[in-house]
């Protein structure tokens, strides 16, 4: 596999997505909303008589929403650069260019991981600053960084973002507008999202231990996923099965 | 150019193209006719190297189809201008070509001055960096024409290149077509535009998923018709007849004053018959081969199989 070609159909579908301003606009909500709203709502518990005490579980909370971030972020990517292609039947004269599956699919992979993994990383870093400043004088030391974040943004993130561009190729594959596979493939924040909710009401905390854990089963999930990607996008089978 | 030999492709239970065999010359424009679902796209698929084949053999410029590495450097020497357009419509009509140009291993120096050529000639240079959303069907099958068209490749094949155009389109991407056969260009082409066909290609077969005929287009209406001469005459009486009968024509028909005769040898058979006719008292008014047109000639083929 020749990743200049992988590269060349990336940098055709990040051009195409700075025109395409809903997607931009999605990353940058998102952003928006956990790095810098998320981050006031730290402050207001570190404000309250028991905050000390109860800010290591919420951050920790909040701290996943990078992984969820980084599993819903490119849903819209990847759906769009399949499914945009499909519906402008870009496919047929891609396919005939002397570029192999593999590196179509690199491409097509590393248009959707890689914005959201570096929004999800320049977010991150507003987070944490933003978390040491409003929680220094309540914990009286910083908090970040710490293991569990670099666990978090390093191993969890960019697991579930491989994850989840696998399975929006794989939704793409069926689906035959962009809308019905966004919402197809937004169902995969659902178990992260539960992951979420237990660790906010202290049902699941989120030591080093079990984020480590959780890392290896996504590995698991990842491989088995890859093969079914791989599986999928035959050009024999995007030609005639994909409709 | 195209070497086939008993190429079959099944999805499934349906055979979607059966034991095709025939050849492209270098330089040739060859075109495939039929009608909905008779192969056409599939046969092109396979040649591009797109999906793979069932049983038989293809080979372009020495490459064989269906070899993974052979299949790398067939789409290499190709340029596919399928039927549905495909380009990209946020991108301009340069970034289009610009990124098709990078796909198919172009130096930066030759995407540019093929671009700037491409569209210049095309009456596109000064659209270039408009989104090709904003072009109309034809100007975008112009781009889809020279994304094709590129990386200088040695064979094109078109699949249904004037489809849904109007009529001025049309003519522009025939045109265009006729210039690429000029350059020495080889030419495959879908098509069930007979009138585009006749115009354009050297040589046609008619496919419905077996591969009915194959020749030039006026062989082809002189195989499957016969040659045909018209003699029209004044007033047909039965002593007129009876003398053409005696001459044994191989088929005799009569239209009102016209008498149709097929024959194996119209240049040596035409005067006796017109003597004959003479002879017998009749007055003839002109004497003409009958030309069927290609487009009688494909229904006949077609009619046929039924």
């Amino acid at each position: 596999m020749r990743l200049s070609k992988a590269w060349t159909v990336a940098s055709k579908d990040f051009k195409t997505f700075t025109k395409r301003k809903s997607i931009l606009y999605s990353i940058i909500y998102f952003e928006v909303i956990v790095s810098i709203c998320v981050p006031f709502i730290i402050r207001f518990i570190a404000s309250k008589p028991s905050g000390a005490a109860i800010l290591p579980t919420f951050i920790n909370a909040f701290s996943f929403l990078y992984v969820i971030g980084a599993s819903l972020l490119p849903v819209g990517i990847a759906s769009y650069s399949l499914i945009g292609e499909k519906v402008q039947k870009s496919l047929e004269p891609l396919l005939a260019t002397p570029t192999t599956d593999e590196e179509i699919l690199a491409g097509k992979s590393i248009a959707a991981f890689l914005p959201a993994i570096c929004a999800n990383c320049v977010g991150a870093l507003i987070f944490i600053v933003l978390v040491d400043l409003f929680t220094y004088s309540t914990l009286k030391y910083i908090y970040f960084p710490n293991w569990d974040i670099v666990i978090v943004l390093f191993l969890l993130a960019p697991l579930s973002c491989i994850l989840s561009v696998g399975y929006n190729v794989l939704i793409s594959s069926r689906a035959n507008d962009v809308r019905t596979a966004q919402q197809l493939g937004t169902l995969i924040i659902l178990p992260f999202g539960a992951v979420y909710f237990l660790s906010e009401f202290n049902v699941l905390t989120l030591t080093t231990n079990n984020m480590l854990i959780m890392a290896a089963v996504l590995v698991v999930i990842d491989v088995i996923v890859f093969y079914l990607v791989k599986a999928t996008f035959q050009r024999e089978e995007i030609l005639t099965k994909w409709k | 150019m195209i070497e086939v030999k008993n190429l079959t492709k099944k999805f499934g239970e349906i055979t979607a193209v059966d034991n095709l065999t025939f050849h492209v010359a270098e330089g040739e424009v060859f075109g495939l006719l039929g009608p909905n679902g008779a192969g056409k796209t599939t046969t092109i698929r396979m040649l591009c190297c797109l999906i793979s084949k069932t049983s038989g053999d293809a080979q372009i410029a020495g490459y064989q189809i269906g070899n993974g590495a052979d299949s790398l450097a067939i789409r290499k020497l190709i340029g596919l201008v399928p039927d549905n357009i495909g380009l990209y419509e946020e991108l301009s009509a340069y970034e289009n070509l610009d990124y098709y140009g990078k796909l198919y291993e172009c130096s930066e120096g030759d995407r540019k001055e093929n671009i700037e050529y491409f569209l210049k000639m095309m009456d596109l240079w000064e659209k270039r960096d408009q989104p090709v959303s904003d072009f109309s069907k034809g100007m975008k099958q112009k781009v889809a024409i020279a994304r094709a068209l590129i990386h200088d490749p040695k064979l094109l094949f078109f699949d249904e290149p004037t489809a849904n155009l109007d009529p001025e389109s049309a003519k522009v991407v025939r045109d265009f077509i006729l210039k690429l056969k000029k350059d020495g260009k080889t030419i495959f082409i879908n098509t069930h535009n007979l009138d585009e066909a006749q115009r354009i290609c050297d040589r046609i077969g008619i496919l419905k998923t077996k591969l009915l005929a194959v020749n030039t287009p006026e062989q082809l209406e002189k195989t499957v018709w016969g040659s045909r001469t018209v003699i029209q005459v004044e007033e047909i009486n039965d002593q007129i007849l009876a003398a053409v009968r005696k001459l044994k024509p191989k088929d005799l028909n009569v239209e009102e004053n016209r008498i149709i005769l097929t024959l194996a040898d119209p240049q040596k058979e035409n005067p006796d018959f017109v003597q004959e006719i003479v002879s017998a008292g009749g007055r003839i008014q002109y004497v003409t081969q009958l030309n069927p047109g290609l487009e009688e000639t494909y229904l006949k083929v077609i009619k046929e199989t039924k």
